[in-house]
């Protein structure tokens, strides 16, 4: 069927693997290397607004350094400047491996993601700065924002590309997700902008749609690349096909169907139907939860033989489990019952954190950690660094979002019983305390990430350079020899 | 499965049908509401636009990120009317005899002063009618009071839940998400004092003991005192004061963001968020 479908014009030669893994090299390490180094700027800034809650009056002289701003720069960089630009590396070498094609016109791709980097580098500064929006996950400054949609079209357009170049023309569960997280990002962003920065709705529409955008990008767009991610990964690490592609066709519809729908609190001033039907699409949301679980269940269940590396494994194993964990608290959250309790408390960041560190983060990791040595031809300088990782990283990721879970319980029964305010701040504090003990232990772990990449980039510059450097000068001295 | 476009293209219908839910419709919705005559008894137009310096001061709420830790929103559980008797007119023992259904200690004699007096506590509307007509046939006076329910209520956080007229002028709308802080939506009616609000930016401990709100030294100037001290300047307590022959002035950033505390006031009854609880003065938008 592959060869009476395939016409010269819309499919591209097959290409060896190792032709499409070099064709990666120079965008993948443009968008891994600036990832890694978001990574630790946002560690670093929110170990400093993790500090406030321990000492409120450190760095109080400095305008910005004040919490909000230290906070929404820490959360920028680890979306903007680590989450979506590793997603967009990962989802883009899934897209060419699967595809067997090279990827298309690799030096525009790094253009754009030096072009994304700018962006995020701007609307940091410009959110320390003062210049924040306002809205959640959109605090970029208006210059900042500009960068980053033109940034995303382009590596988008030349993900789309690569995708329609390819040679194995049956398309796999991965590539429907990233189909769709291709352009719906690039969609929802110029959504919100428009109509939050550039002109404007009016009263609380902003608030719904900062909410639309926000739900969106961290259940919709995360879960769609990670979960790509994941079903590309698994089969491969294990050595076998995935359990079920009718199931994973089911979980991608009911996942964007339902999700996207999602994130409107039910305490929100607003005409009650629009809590209501959020609920009732995040409680649906348990769906696409439930077949995911069966399907990867499946795949495993047949005993697990890994050959390689047991590390990639690992993470994205860990990935999938805080996954599942992450949007069954959000479903439970999202309950009638509960949401008085949750609303307005730690327990939603643990969540968020859970779903974006616990599952997206740690899935890039175990795919990062799989793909470079593949597109580089060069080994991690040190293996047992990318082990320390992963623990410190679980262990870090567990630490958080656990004290935040129960202590944002505790302090939602505060909230709702008539007690004194200050009592609810008090019950948090020793949960808190044990949070910025797993956020130092996630940031100890970015570090080991951060410096194995370097000696990765080192290896590869000597290894490409000095032949270079020697066959140059060797040409030089026989040139000076004849003159 | 060679079906490219198709996924493509179904992908596109489902992702737009939440853009056509949650982008499109509140705006056809909500997004053109207007001022409106809707407070309960009046005829003035509800809400008004803030004053400019608490305009100025949204700006600095909004640099500051103020939303990532106090929410602007309260909501309540339900609705409850008390019933208050204002005149007790000729006929105590009329009166008495009605008043005895719900508080058998009412006597013919306790009734001459003390008005108005609240007799009956968190009752159904139908009940209170009733007893309010039952009042009004012996001759007397009673009104009704609406008063709402609910843990934010309790704390004194608010006299009604904030609905989405409340924000018809602000921009960014800041609701916020977390209550590592109080709520904000009624600052300015719970803490009408303009001096309190900047003793408590500048050091908060100073103002509430144990609170574990960042300090705002920042919107602050430190000034050594040449001549009369500044009237403008903050009266610490000893723990809290600069050296001597130093003052705290306030920055103008300050002072905006008093006023724009000081103008969150979601208190005016409408018809969609009745009650008639007491509205406090509402302070003025100044915080000089």
């Amino acid at each position: 069927m592959n060869a009476t479908s395939c016409t010269t014009t819309s499919c591209g030669e097959s290409a060896s693997t190792g032709e499409i893994d070099a064709s990666g090299r120079l965008p993948l390490l443009v968008l891994f290397g600036h990832a890694a180094f978001w990574l630790l700027v946002s560690s670093a800034f929110g170990f400093i607004a993790s500090l406030k809650f321990h000492a409120p009056n450190l760095l109080s002289d400095c305008a910005s350094m004040t919490y909000g701003r230290v906070h929404a720069a820490a959360s920028l960089a680890f979306t903007y400047g680590f989450a979506i630009q590793a997603g967009l590396g990962v989802g883009l070498w899934i897209i060419a491996s699967l595809g067997r094609s090279r990827v298309s016109q690799p030096l525009l791709i790094a253009f754009g993601a030096k072009l994304w980097n700018l962006g995020v580098l701007l609307g940091v500064i410009g959110v320390l700065a003062g210049g924040s929006t306002g809205f959640d996950y959109l605090e970029m400054p208006r210059y900042s924002a500009v960068l980053l949609f033109i940034a995303s079209l382009i590596i988008g357009v030349w993900s789309v590309i690569t995708l329609h170049n390819r040679s194995e023309r049956p398309l796999q569960p991965s590539q429907w997700f990233l189909i769709a997280a291709l352009f719906w990002f690039p969609w929802i962003f110029s959504t919100a902008r428009l109509l939050l920065v550039v002109c404007p709705v009016r009263g609380v529409t902003q608030s719904v749609i900062a909410w639309w955008y926000a739900a969106n990008l961290n259940l919709v767009w995360l879960a769609l690349v990670g979960l790509a991610t994941t079903f590309y990964f698994m089969p491969r690490l294990m050595n076998k096909p995935l359990h079920s592609r009718p199931l994973a066709l089911f979980a991608f519809w009911t996942l964007i169907l339902f999700a996207s729908w999602s994130g409107i609190p039910s305490s929100a001033p607003l005409p009650a139907w629009m809590p209501a039907i959020s609920a009732i699409a995040t409680v649906l949301t348990i769906i696409p939860v439930l077949a995911v679980v069966m399907n990867v269940f499946q795949t495993c269940g047949r005993g697990c033989s890994q050959t390689e590396n047991p590390t990639p494994g690992k993470f994205i194993a860990f990935g999938v489990m805080a996954f599942v964990v992450s949007w069954l608290m959000n479903v439970v959250a999202a309950l009638p019952m509960v949401s008085p309790i949750t609303n307005f408390t730690w327990f939603t960041v643990a969540q968020a954190q859970l779903n974006s560190y616990g599952f997206f983060a740690m899935t890039m990791f175990g795919a990062i950690y799989y793909i470079l040595p593949r597109v580089t031809g060069i080994e991690w300088p040190c293996p047992k660094s990318a082990r320390a990782h992963y623990w410190l990283a679980a262990l870090g990721i567990i630490l958080v979002a656990a004290p935040l879970a129960i202590g944002g319980v505790l302090q939602g029964l505060k909230l709702n019983s008539p007690a004194v305010f200050a009592d609810s701040t008090k019950a948090m504090l020793p949960f808190l305390r044990a949070s910025t003990t797993g956020e130092l232990l996630i940031a100890l772990g970015h570090l080991l990430f951060a410096l194995n990449l370097t000696g990765l980039v080192i290896r590869l510059a000597k290894a490409k350079c000095l032949p270079a450097f020697a066959t140059a000068t060797a040409q030089l001295k026989t040139a000076g020899v004849k003159s | 499965m060679n079906y490219g476009p198709f996924v493509f293209l179904a992908a596109f219908f489902a992702l737009s049908a939440s853009w056509f839910g949650l982008v499109l419709t509140p705006q056809i919705q909500i997004g053109r509401s207007q001022q409106a005559t809707n407070i309960v008894n009046t005829a003035e137009m509800y809400p008004q636009a803030r004053p400019g310096l608490a305009h100025q001061g949204q700006e600095v709420y909004r640099a500051n990120n103020c939303a990532a830790c106090h929410s602007q929103q309260v909501g309540q559980t339900g609705i409850v009317v008390d019933v208050v008797l204002t005149e007790a007119g000729t006929n105590f023992n009329a009166l008495a005899e009605v008043l005895k259904k719900v508080d058998a200690t009412a006597t013919a004699a306790g009734l001459a002063g003390g008005l108005p007096k609240t007799v009956v506590k968190g009752v159904t509307m139908d009940t209170a009618e009733e007893l309010a007509k039952a009042i009004k046939t012996a001759g007397a006076k009673a009104e009704t009071h609406l008063v709402s329910t609910g843990p934010d209520m309790a704390r004194g956080w608010g006299a009604r839940r904030t609905v989405a007229q409340d924000f018809l002028y602000d921009y960014p709308v800041m609701l916020g998400a977390r209550r590592v802080g109080p709520d904000l939506a009624n600052v300015g009616t719970r803490l009408p004092d303009a001096n309190w609000h900047l003793t408590h930016l500048y050091a908060p401990r100073a103002a509430v003991s144990g609170s574990a709100m960042p300090s705002y030294r920042f919107l602050f100037e430190t000034r050594k005192i040449s001549g009369a001290p500044s009237p403008a300047a903050l009266q610490l307590a000893k723990e809290f004061a600069p050296a001597d022959g130093f003052e705290i002035v306030p920055k103008p950033e300050a002072r905006q963001l008093v006023a724009y505390l000081l103008s969150l006031h979601a208190d005016t009854p409408l018809y969609e968020a009745p009650m008639s609880a007491p509205v406090a003065p509402k302070p003025t938008a100044s915080a000089k």
